[in-house]
């Protein structure tokens, strides 16, 4: 009797059918975890199936809702004119910004799935480990996606970061492979206690966690003269930069992409960019939205610093995963472009252009992969030679990916960085703009190398053409993959409408 | 009562000596390792002094977590570290040099 006494009459079960799609996702990986167990080596095949499955299952269930959601949106839109519904103490929030972003990390991943299959099985990597590991960072990502308080940000991040440092260790036997696991682990942890240093700092003088909370209370103080509110945000900003990997705090990009086998690459280079996204919206907007003054001039300059050296150093690059390494950091600097203009049609197009960005850098790596063969990884640009007569389909896909990084239309990457230069333009920091487009002319010279080298040049004799076969699933893809990057560079009004609506609605 | 600002400074200057072990340190990768957790620390005494001072419990259930996912952290290096020295027979900072440029 005294332990009923002990239960509080209104007991309430929280909220907890908006995160059924994580509820799920946990689920479905512990499953796979255990199913692996009792699957041979010669069927790992249904491991595979398996993740995938439990990928778009929970897609699913982001982009059908579940329960009587859409009662409580309507509700919330009366309410407050907004989307967002929150749960778990409000600690969790569903609103349309998440759900564009959570089907489009759940897609890549299925995608960057069907791409590696072919590359892990070649080369001794095919177990279930890497399925398991690759379903709990898109935990983490979703779970980052969604927070609403600085400690479920850590916590979807770090969830995020451990697996990814295992991933990239994966292939236990390559001396490159652990030094660049080594470099990417040490950098990540100073930037995660960088975070949460500024974090601290922000909890101690706001006094709360969360992000609306903080938000209020900025409201009604002068937060521009409060130097422990500068320091912590100045903190943020660096954990943050370390994680997007922009100047200068790029160190470990190159060595990463470099070092870890080249399907740990394709995931590292894409999904995570648009959690990462996620993560600077909520805590600068969400949070510390009225420091716009203190976070636009940071970030200004960590867009031009990364424009100028991601464009710069990609030149003198021979290695194709380096070159996209020092490309991503300039692309980087566009989405921060985006941000900074501290408008929502700058949100927008940062969100757009995250987002195209994550399916033209799939597209890219897929070609790294499937150039290469077991014992050759066809990671140099000298391997692109002559590539349009030996396979001219995939030639003309990679360029179409090239193009698209470049910003030549009528690819996606034009469009992209169009909406975000129009963004700084509008908010008038037009020197940024002018210093994005001149970065992007001499961004455009390695791209149009490599395309050169595939449609003019010959191939070397020494150039080892020989190729691991692939199987259908992975041409379809990227067929598929290069053609939606044309198709969204022609008709991007589709996905730019949604990614404003997912912005007005959510903010 | 001691003061607010003396658990900030140590905690300030705890996280300076993990940084600058960090940056400075060129011999000994389990150094590294070591000062992160020193770094993590230093965040949980400034995260339990402030929630001490405004009586917010929130900061302190958050040590609770950070504590947690720093001993998962040091099982995640502690493991690349091996596979570091398999691989090179050698857990020297200044040897971690094969990628460059």
């Amino acid at each position: 009797m005294l332990l009923f006494s002990l239960i509080p009459m209104q007991f309430q079960l929280p909220n907890i059918m908006l995160a059924t799609p994580e509820m799920f996702l946990l689920a479905g990986t512990c499953f796979v975890l255990l199913a692996d167990l009792f699957i041979k080596d010669s069927q790992r095949f249904i491991t595979y199936l398996l993740a995938q499955v439990v990928l778009l299952i929970t897609a699913g269930l982001v982009f059908f809702g579940t329960g009587d959601m859409n009662a409580i949106i309507a509700e919330s839109v009366q309410a407050t004119g907004k989307m967002s519904i929150t749960a778990f103490s409000d600690m969790f929030v569903l609103d349309p910004m998440a759900q564009v972003l959570k089907i489009s990390i759940l897609l890549i991943t299925m995608g960057v799935l069907v791409y590696s299959r072919e590359y892990l099985r070649s080369r001794d990597m095919y177990k279930g480990e890497y399925f398991t590991l690759t379903l709990f960072a898109v935990l983490g990502m979703m779970i980052m996606v969604s927070a609403k308080t600085m400690l479920l940000i850590y916590l979807g991040l770090e969830l995020l970061s451990l697996a990814m440092y295992a991933m990239v260790a994966f292939k236990r036997n390559d001396g490159r492979a652990s030094e660049a696991a080594m470099k990417y682990f040490v950098l990540g942890a100073i930037a995660s206690g960088m975070l949460l240093y500024g974090m601290s700092i922000i909890y101690g003088v706001s006094g709360s966690l969360h992000l609306d909370h903080i938000s209020t209370y900025m409201s009604s103080h002068p937060v521009m003269e409060n130097l422990g509110l500068l320091l912590g945000l100045s903190f943020i900003i660096v954990g943050l930069g370390f994680k997007l990997g922009v100047v200068p705090f790029h160190m470990w990009v190159p060595d990463v992409y470099d070092g870890a086998p080249t399907a740990v690459t394709l995931f590292l280079g894409t999904a995570p960019k648009i959690a990462a996204f996620a993560m600077i919206i909520r805590l600068l907007v969400e949070g510390l939205g009225d420091m716009v003054q203190g976070w636009q001039q940071i970030l200004s300059l960590l867009a031009a610093l990364s424009l100028l050296v991601g464009n710069l150093i990609a030149i003198a690059q021979t290695n194709i995963k380096r070159m996209f390494a020092y490309s991503t950091i300039s692309h980087m600097g566009f989405v921060l472009m985006g941000i900074l203009a501290g408008t929502q049609s700058g949100y927008a197009a940062s969100m757009f252009y995250i987002i195209t960005y994550a399916i033209i850098a799939m597209g890219g790596f897929a070609v790294v992969i499937y150039l290469s063969r077991e014992g050759y990884e066809a990671d140099q640009l000298a391997d692109l030679k002559g590539l349009s007569a030996r396979h001219p389909w995939v030639a003309f896909m990679m360029m179409l990916f090239l193009f698209s990084m470049a910003g030549v239309p009528p690819t996606v990457g034009f469009y992209a960085k169009l909406s975000v230069i129009t963004a700084v333009v509008d908010a008038n920091v037009i020197w940024l703009a002018v210093f994005g487009v001149v970065m992007s002319v001499i961004g455009a010279y390695y791209y149009l190398r490599a395309i050169k080298l595939m449609y003019f040049d010959k191939p070397d004799d020494a150039t080892n053409s020989a190729r691991s076969p692939v199987q259908w699933d992975f041409t379809a893809l990227l067929s598929l993959n290069g053609l939606a990057v044309l198709a969204l560079g022609i008709l991007p009004g589709t996905l730019m409408a949604l990614c404003l609506k997912a912005i007005q609605t959510s903010l | 009562m001691i003061p607010l600002s003396y658990f900030l400074i140590l905690s300030a200057l705890l996280f300076s000596i993990s940084v600058a072990g960090i940056f400075l340190n060129r011999k000994n990768m389990i150094i590294l390792l070591m000062c992160i957790e020193l770094m993590l620390l230093s965040v949980n005494l400034n995260f339990i002094a402030f929630s001490h001072y405004s009586g917010d419990i929130a900061g302190q259930v958050f040590v609770f977590f950070i504590l947690t996912v720093a001993a998962a952290e040091a099982a995640i290096g502690l493991a690349i570290l091996i596979t570091v020295f398999r691989n090179r027979r050698t857990i020297n900072v200044e040897e971690l040099d094969e990628m460059k440029g």
